[in-house]
């Protein structure tokens, strides 16, 4: 017998008795029943969002803030170009490392700077010496102020961690309401075929694991900045 | 009274008494309570929250058979490699096989309980291979070659006076007891360590059976670059970690946030269905998921104690445990510490050795209070005290009770009895204190509450 028929026939003999139904006190084994997950009313129970899209805006900003992000909310790709000019002049960017997609191929090649370009395959050492990881998004959270990325639609697993900036160029529309939103967008959007990585990015790396004093740029960036237009 | 008693006792008797101790992690938990109270406080609904998360949690292990199979065909439909360990030494041959297959000689470790419960490191070091854990606190713990003080926060019981220390004499970086320059030394140290690193290792938060996807909560991006550079990634999963459906996520990820770190979401929550795919630019050749038992299935065959694997070691019962607070993480001497640690030692390491955990309690409730998926901690503590006591009791406890039940039993003995305690404690100064007092545990430290003068029947006579 393999060790996963053994593991299963235990986990089969184990669950014969059932256990009590959560939060009776073991009074109650009613449950398992339901036809509606639990979770799926998620959205009541969590911290509560705007419904109009300015208050979600204006929630995602707030969020920003508290996570020491930096969020600019802009009206065109040219007003996002001429920001991003901005921050590459007064960080002294030099080589910056980005993906093919609608919104990086038209703003990003305004910066003439050397670029590499993280999905036609990259060296590591090379990437780690970029000024700057610059990538799309899947959607942006009021919620909880993350950015959601997956390494199919950003350039990969690493561009998003491993140059010390992460620059986010997102759609007003790309803005979701909360996390159940966010789920409901992947399976929508991948159902049957995920990108093999998908991650929330809520802010810039960060460590509290001395004294839990907070530091920024533990391991990923140390900067994370949000262009909206 | 076995080892395990014996060094939980020392420690106890030392720590409870250091007072610098208390103070770094009455500081360290106490700005997580502020933070933790602020953003439980911001859900609309956080008591609905709770019930959900325990009823998911008691959906996905009460069919863990049935999830762990859609879990692992979804997993291998995309050509990741499923291992199946019984035990740890079963899981640890697993992983030295692979590593030894890919002639691997540096691994990278992102954060993972399950290894230190499978003592992974010793194993893997003593066969030659280089070992760094990627985790802040898990480096410095590691560094300092000591087991990880918290399950959440591995070095919180030194001070950065300390970890400048470490770092100087272990890395030779001159560096000054500022938290950023010390983050920046590990920093500096992992990123080489990363591009080098043949195998990259992590645990797992959660388990999507419906998805067949890895969860990875983190805060530092160490788990995320664990995942993306090297060219073979393992990743070991006790059978527990388990939900039904993907978007169980957009509760749990808040959950274990908030409890864990007091975090509203923690920075990078990462799902992980596959090996690099066709097409991708970067990621592992190479995924090997290892499913370990670890004698999880023994716990799920006790229906009374079967929510104790419900638990999604965020630490928020370790965090508010006076005992914990006051003894310590090393004391334990166990994996997983606190009211959760002392509630499963028993049963994943033995009842007769570990017993004692569950009577390091004040079963004041603290921890099933703020367990965000309703285990009922406390009780559980009860629960394993009975056990051990209908299993093996002393002849002295058995004597006890017995005595106590014959007098109680018995209105007019007791009647009688009665005032020869307090008679009997006039006397009790002579000895209190001192090693052959019987009640030397308590009186060694406290002065013996004095008996009433009068029961409460010879009150209620009296008083007509």
């Amino acid at each position: 017998m393999s060790e996963r028929e053994k593991i299963l026939g235990r986990i089969r003999d184990a669950l014969v008795v059932k256990a009590p139904f959560p939060g009776n006190h073991g009074h109650d084994s009613r449950g398992g029943s339901s036809v509606v997950p639990p979770s799926s009313r998620a959205g009541e129970w969590l911290p509560r969002v705007d419904d109009s899209p300015d208050g979600q805006l204006a929630a995602f900003a707030t969020n920003c803030v508290d996570l020491k992000a930096d969020f600019f909310l802009l009206n065109s790709a040219d007003e996002v170009k001429a920001q991003l000019q901005k921050l590459a002049a007064a960080d002294g960017w030099k080589k910056i490392a980005t993906h093919s997609g609608v919104l990086t191929d038209s703003i990003v090649p305004s910066l003439n700077l050397t670029t590499l370009r993280a999905d036609a395959g990259y060296d590591v050492h090379e990437m780690e010496s970029c000024d700057a990881g610059i990538t799309e998004c899947d959607a942006l959270i009021a919620q909880t102020g993350s950015v959601l990325v997956t390494n199919r639609s950003c350039g990969g697993r690493a561009l998003s961690v491993l140059p010390p900036h992460h620059v986010v160029l997102a759609r007003r529309d790309q803005l979701l309401r909360d996390l159940p939103a966010a789920f409901q967008l992947l399976k929508r959007k991948y159902a049957g075929n995920y990108p093999s990585m998908i991650s929330f990015v809520t802010g810039p790396s960060r460590t509290g694991d001395i004294e839990r004093i907070l530091v920024l740029g533990a391991h990923g960036p140390k900067r994370l900045t949000i262009f909206v237009f | 009274m076995t080892a395990p008693v014996q060094q939980f006792k020392r420690q106890a008797e030392v720590l409870t008494h250091d007072l610098r101790h208390r103070e770094i992690i009455q500081t360290a938990l106490g700005k997580y309570a502020v933070v933790r109270d602020k953003n439980r406080g911001a859900f609309q609904d956080y008591q609905s929250a709770r019930q959900a998360a325990a009823e998911t949690k008691w959906e996905a292990i009460n069919h863990l058979d049935k999830h762990l199979e859609q879990l692992v065909s979804k997993l291998e439909a995309r050509g990741t490699k499923v291992h199946w360990a019984s035990t740890g030494d079963q899981a640890r041959e697993i992983i030295q096989k692979i590593l030894r297959e890919k002639k691997a000689r540096s691994i990278i470790k992102s954060k993972a309980m399950t290894s230190e419960e499978i003592h992974l490191n010793h194993a893997l070091e003593e066969e030659g291979f280089e070992v760094v854990e990627s985790d802040l606190g898990e480096f410095i713990v590691q560094l300092k070659k000591e087991t990880p003080y918290h399950i959440v926060f591995p070095a919180m019981h030194l001070t950065r006076g300390e970890i400048r220390d470490l770092f100087n004499k272990e890395l030779a970086a001159n560096a000054t007891d500022n938290p950023e320059e010390l983050t920046m030394v590990a920093r500096r140290v992992m990123r080489q360590k990363y591009i080098t690193a043949d195998i990259g290792f992590t645990g797992a938060n959660f388990a999507i059976a419906e998805t067949g996807m890895i969860s990875i909560t983190e805060n530092e991006g160490n788990a995320r670059l664990t995942a993306a550079l090297p060219k073979t990634m393992i990743t070991l999963v006790g059978i527990e970690k388990v939900l039904p459906r993907l978007e169980d996520l957009a509760l749990f990820l808040p959950m274990l946030a908030t409890s864990g770190t007091g975090q509203p979401l923690t920075c990078y929550n990462t799902m992980y269905s596959g090996p690099r795919q066709p097409g991708e630019p970067d990621g592992p050749e190479e995924w090997h998921v290892v499913l370990l038992d670890n004698r999880r299935s023994e716990l799920l065959a006790d229906p009374e104690q079967r929510d104790a694997l419900h638990c999604i070691r965020c630490g928020a019962c370790l965090n508010v445990c006076p005992i914990f607070r006051n003894v310590g993480g090393h004391t334990y001497g166990t994996t997983y510490s606190g009211p959760i640690g002392s509630v499963i030692t028993p049963h994943l390491r033995g009842l007769d050795e570990w017993k004692h955990l569950s009577y390091s309690s004040s079963l004041c409730g603290a921890c099933t209070e703020t367990c965000p998926v309703k285990i009922d901690l406390a009780h559980h503590l009860l629960q394993n005290r009975r056990n051990s006591v209908q299993k093996k009791s002393s002849p002295a406890w058995k004597l006890g009770f017995e005595l106590m039940n014959f007098v109680f039993k018995r209105p007019g003995f007791y009647e009688f009895v009665a005032p020869l305690g307090r008679a009997a404690q006039k006397l009790h100064p002579m000895i209190a204190g001192k090693a052959f007092d019987p009640a030397f545990p308590w009186t060694k430290t406290r002065s013996a509450p004095k008996i009433a003068k009068q029961t409460f029947k010879e009150w209620w006579r009296e008083r007509g």
